[in-house]
């Protein structure tokens, strides 16, 4: 994944909000990326690290959350937690499972002063 | 020099030129914020815990997702093309798998039906563009430098200098790459994953996000069946078990084998 270019949309947004929520300095970043999105939380701390500087999030402390991802069931007809997107579902352990979520990349929340 | 979407600043050219500032009315128009550091006065009665000789900190809500800035041109590539009634689709595949082999015998075969433009998305060179001038159909080259896919905002400068026809197709071929394309919706109706059967049959296994979004998957190189131990049946159902609805057509850009059951789907998609 272009985690530099996620990193840059990330400051986008960050700046703008800094407006209308009113800050000037943002101590704490908290994303949520979902399991099954393509983004390497390593590179994701080193680009975001990079594109802050100078900015009004430079040394901010990015936390990272993974949440696991959903699937349909279709044996037991319910959405499920899913740890890998080819596995079987936990609760009835069927192969019939289709994923339907899991690739989110959001920004949750912002700690500013 | 703009953060959204690198106006004025990084490597992205489009045929050679580095971006245009934005202008209004375009379908892509934009308003950046530029975020002026004024001082701000808070920490009234706001939560947060007051450290002693700090600023308060406190929690703000964002809950956006980190590509809704793409989102929003794509959202505006999108309205510009249903007005236009445009039929657009964006092409992506990893590096080699026949994306513009593709789409020149596409269009020798398509023009005389359809006004045709191309978008030719690659880290460098105007190859692929001219490679599609080469058919009589207009193309121009977006190169993104280090960038690995398109996004919304670089199709929102191209279809400006494109200025497609109404009731036109658009392709636009994305950068060679299975991974980034799959996360940036550029206003597409589909995306179409190309697969050639050089490369192995467990791809959609491998990058399942790209098969999971693509609504069709193009199995090209057929030809090259005989010579290559490659399990067809198998690799359609490893595109099935990521998303059973991907609609799967067997062609090779080299021979035409295949290639009326993709225009067939074209004609009854682009109506
Ligand atoms: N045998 C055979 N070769 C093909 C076919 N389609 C493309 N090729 C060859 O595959 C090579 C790569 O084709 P391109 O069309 O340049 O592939 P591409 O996906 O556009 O490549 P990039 O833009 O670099 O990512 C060329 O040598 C083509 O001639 C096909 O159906 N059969
Ligand atoms: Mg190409
Ligand atoms: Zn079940």
């Amino acid at each position: 994944m272009h985690e530099m270019a996620l990193a840059s949309h990330m400051l986008a947004i960050i700046t703008e909000q800094a407006e209308t929520q009113n800050y000037d300095k943002v101590l704490r970043v908290c994303l949520e990326i979902g399991i099954f999105s393509d983004v390497e939380p390593e590179a994701m701390r080193f680009c975001f690290e990079a594109v802050t500087r100078d900015s009004l999030a430079e040394n901010a402390v990015l936390e990272i959350e993974r949440p696991l991802g959903q699937g349909w069931c279709m044996d037991c007809a319910q959405t499920v937690e899913m740890s890998d997107r080819l596995g079987s579902c936990p609760a009835c352990g069927s192969a019939k499972v289709q994923i339907t979520g899991g690739d989110q990349m959001r920004i949750k929340e912002l700690e500013v002063a | 020099m703009c953060t959204v979407c690198g106006c004025g600043e990084g490597e992205t050219r489009l045929e050679g030129q580095a971006m245009p500032a934005a202008t209004k009315n375009a379908p892509h128009a934009h308003d950046h914020h530029h975020h002026d550091h004024h001082h701000h006065h808070h920490g009234h009665g706001e939560a947060g815990v007051s450290v002693p000789g700090l600023e308060p900190s406190r929690l703000v809500k964002i809950e956006q997702d980190i590509l809704s800035k793409n989102d929003q041109y794509a959202a505006r590539n999108r309205a510009f093309f249903t007005e236009k009634k445009i039929f657009a689709l964006n092409l992506v595949s990893s590096p080699g798998s026949g994306k513009t082999t593709l789409l020149t015998q596409t269009l020798q075969d398509l023009q005389k039906n359809y006004e045709i433009a191309v978008i030719e998305g690659d880290q460098q060179t105007a190859n692929d563009a001219e490679r599609i001038r080469e058919t009589g159909v207009p193309a121009v080259q977006i190169n993104t430098g280090k960038g690995c896919h398109l996004d919304a905002h670089m199709v929102g400068h191209a279809i400006e200098d494109l200025a497609p026809a109404p009731q036109s197709l658009i392709f636009i071929e994305n950068v060679g790459n299975l991974v980034c394309p799959a996360a940036f919706d550029l206003g597409e109706a589909h995306k179409v994953a190309i697969l050639s059967i050089t490369e192995g049959e467990d791809k959609p296994l491998k990058y399942p996000n790209m098969f999971a979004a693509a609504d069709v998957m193009l199995l090209n190189k057929m030809d090259l069946l005989p010579y290559v131990p490659f399990d067809v049946e198998k690799c359609e159902a490893m595109a099935r078990k990521i998303n059973p609805n991907i609609l799967i057509f067997r062609v090779s850009a080299l021979s035409g084998e295949g290639l009326e059951a993709w225009y067939k789907w074209i004609a009854a998609k682009a109506k």
